[in-house]
């Protein structure tokens, strides 16, 4: 089976985050694979691993996310690609990262392709489907399930919490919700050999895109951190006191209910 | 000169942190308590390949270098020290030997088990009579046909109980009127071999440390390890290496103290302020911070000559004297800075000083650091 994994580079929201001049200071953040992404890459290769096959992970960034890729060969991935766009583009957004994307895969005969359900940064979600879109095929968000049967797939996705079972006709584009997996730790033989295996550098040029082609059609217009947390309440006295004040507040001051 | 990591270097750094953080800290706690043997962590380590970290593929290993093995151990003993000793001693004690001085029939059938984690390492050096002058080995093994017959004590030796072999030292007879020493591999279920593991330590609680009774061990004569006679050399070089994980040991626990440190100064008021408000702390704080950094680099370089393949005895003694000795400034400061609660075992810094008192003993203690040290500086 051939099977791709598509990956982002992104800071990691469990460290501190600062913002300068309308971006996000990228010295003192840390780097990591979305994590969403991370189930996209585990699932992969365990599909592979029952199917056999090829998993290649896909990424466009810059010389920076080198770094994830190797990370996603040395937890047991074949291949990587790193489209770079760093020195064709300031700016990509989720239409111009799909249409990327989709022209590179578009001769590739992937039989299944696994996203990330969002990508912790932007957020936004949309560049799995957008890219099954793009390439005419099925599609699946927010799996906690995978199961292949020939040319078949078995997919329980998450729908707010709900689970809801949905088979579907390969080639298929999936993309990973929380639980689908347990992703692994990189093993120490598998970070060894990951410089010895294949990542292909290519540029818009080789995918025969113009920077025209994926001009942006997000316009960004501030960038600012969540406000502060405040120092919680503690309410006091009687139980049944305690109760009444919580309704009170939320409906009062949080104005929530 | 160059001050990076290498690439497999920062990922081994990076997946080690996230492990140690997400598996090895949340029971290091309960594991002093109860003196558990983190067993599962090692299974799960075996299944990372970290097991067999710097040996060869050929056994199984994944031949990373020595600075990786340092930062493995680091990363531990920063979650848990008696993870890390446990590791430190497997790699450093147990499978180093075996890998410098075997056979090729012996690595296969003695470090290849180390290397997949079936069997921890261990190395049976120190006795009841023989502790910095380990050259007073008092076990004995005769030779009687093709077989050695091993009898004697050793104390203190770690991992012993999880390990299916271990080399111990042992008078192999006499030459000039000098002991002669020799290494000797020993399956610890051998008939005569009892390994007890009923200390009860200040510290490292959940490591295993045993006392080994041999009487009338009979092993092959095929199991000496090295050269008949140079026992005492070959623990004079595998200690060189062990030095280094100690180090690295201690770092891991001092960055801990630290890290705990730093965090509890910024939120703990007194006197309507920050603790970390205050001059005083925060100097304390910087002095941590430098002694940390000084004793990690110094790990480094140790073990970057010894990747070179070039002399780091010294060196290795530097490291050792300086992180054991950082670690245990650092943990008691920790404690200062916290306190009342720097006293309770809820906090964790109290541990870090019971476990980091082990490195100044360890491998050498200090004074014998401060011996090798002064010989390597020609007084
Ligand atoms: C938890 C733990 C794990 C251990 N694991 C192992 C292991 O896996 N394998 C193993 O073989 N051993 C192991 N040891 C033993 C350890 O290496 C020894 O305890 C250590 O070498 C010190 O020997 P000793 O205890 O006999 O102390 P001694 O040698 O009796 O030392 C007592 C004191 O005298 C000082 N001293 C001794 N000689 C001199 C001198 N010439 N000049 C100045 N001062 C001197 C020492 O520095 C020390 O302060 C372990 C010990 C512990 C506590
Ligand atoms: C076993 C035990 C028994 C005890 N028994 C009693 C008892 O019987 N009765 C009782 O009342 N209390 C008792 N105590 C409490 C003890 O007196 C306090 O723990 C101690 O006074 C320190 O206060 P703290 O723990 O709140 O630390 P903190 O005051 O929070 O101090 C934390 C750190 O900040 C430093 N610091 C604080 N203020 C400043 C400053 N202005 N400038 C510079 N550094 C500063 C401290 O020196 C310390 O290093 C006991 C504590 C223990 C551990």
């Amino acid at each position: 089976m051939n099977i791709y994994a598509l990956v982002k580079r992104t800071f990691d929201t469990e460290e501190k985050i600062s913002v300068q001049n309308g971006q996000i200071a990228e010295d003192g953040a840390e780097f990591i694979i979305n994590p969403y992404d991370e189930y996209a890459v585990e699932e992969a290769i365990r599909v592979r691993d029952e199917h056999g096959g090829e998993v290649t992970v896909l990424t466009i960034g810059s010389e920076e996310a080198e770094k994830q890729l190797r990370t996603a060969l040395a937890m047991g991935a074949d291949k990587a690609v790193l489209i770079n766009t760093e020195d064709d583009l300031d700016e990509l957004d989720e239409f111009g990262a799909s249409t990327i994307i989709a022209e590179y895969l578009k001769d590739k005969d992937a039989d299944l392709i696994i996203a990330g359900n969002v990508a912790i940064d932007g957020g936004s979600g949309q560049v799995g489907p957008r890219v099954a879109e793009l390439l005419d095929i099925n599609y699946v968000t927010t799996i906690t399930e995978l199961k292949i049967d020939g040319d078949k797939a078995t997919v329980v996705r998450d729908v707010e919490g709900d689970s809801e079972t949905i088979e579907a006709q390969m080639p298929l584009l999936v993309t990973a919700q929380q639980g689908l997996n347990d992703p692994r730790y990189p093993s120490l033989p598998g970070i060894m050999k990951a410089k010895k295996k294949p990542l292909e550098e290519l540029e818009l040029d080789d995918i025969d895109l113009d920077e025209d082609d994926v001009e942006v059609k997000v316009e960004r217009v501030d960038v600012f951190l969540p406000p502060e947390k405040q120092a919680g309440r503690v309410l006091e006295g009687d139980l049944q006191d305690q109760v009444k004040e919580l309704v009170q507040l939320l409906r009062n001051e949080a104005k929530v209910i | 000169m160059n001050f990076d990591l290498t690439d497999e270097q920062q990922m081994i750094r990076k997946t080690i942190r996230e492990f140690a953080d997400e598996v090895v800290a949340p029971g290091a706690i309960e594991r002093d308590r109860t003196k558990e043997f983190p067993k599962d962590i090692f299974r799960q380590l075996g299944e990372m390949g970290m097991m067999g970290l710097p040996f060869d593929e050929k056994y199984g290993g994944a031949g990373a270098d020595t600075v990786s093995f340092a930062i493995v151990t680091e990363e531990l003993s920063r979650a848990c020290a008696s993870t890390g000793i446990t590791y430190s001693a497997h790699i450093s004690l147990g499978g180093a030997p075996l890998n410098l001085f075997g056979t090729e029939e012996q690595k296969e059938k003695y470090l290849v088990p180390i290397c997949t984690g079936e069997s921890l390492g261990a190395f049976g050096l120190t006795e009841p009579n023989a502790g910095s002058d380990a050259g007073g080995t008092q076990t004995a093994a005769k030779s009687e046909g093709d077989d050695f017959v091993i009898s004697g004590n050793k104390v203190f030796i770690t991992n012993a109980s999880h390990a299916k072999h271990l080399a111990l030292t042992a008078i192999t007879g006499s030459a000039d009127g000098k002991k002669e020493i020799s290494a000797i591999i020993v399956p610890t279920d051998a008939e005569g071999f009892k390994v007890i593991d009923n200390y009860e330590k200040m510290g490292l609680n959940a490591s295993n440390t045993t006392e080994l009774v041999l009487e009338n061990v009979r092993v092959p004569q095929e199991n000496l390890l090295g050269k008949r006679g140079n026992g005492f050399r070959q623990f004079l070089v595998t200690l060189d290496g062990g030095r280094i994980g100690i180090g690295a040991m201690a770092v891991g626990i001092a960055q801990a103290a630290f890290d705990r440190s730093l965090q509890y100064a910024k939120e703990r008021k007194q006197f309507g302020r920050a603790i970390a408000d205050f001059q005083v702390n925060q100097f304390k704080l910087a002095d941590m911070a430098m002694k940390i950094e000084l004793a990690r680099t110094m790990v480094y370089k140790a073990a970057w000559l010894k990747d070179q393949g070039r002399p780091f005895s010294k060196e290795a003694a530097m490291c050792k004297l300086y992180a054991s000795e950082i670690a245990m400034e650092v943990a008691d400061e920790a404690i200062q800075l916290h306190g009342g609660y720097g006293y309770m075992k809820e906090y964790e810094v109290e541990r870090y000083m019971r476990d980091a008192k082990l490195l100044e003993i360890g491998e050498g203690t200090s004074e014998v650091q401060h011996m090798v040290i002064a010989r390597h500086i020609g007084v």
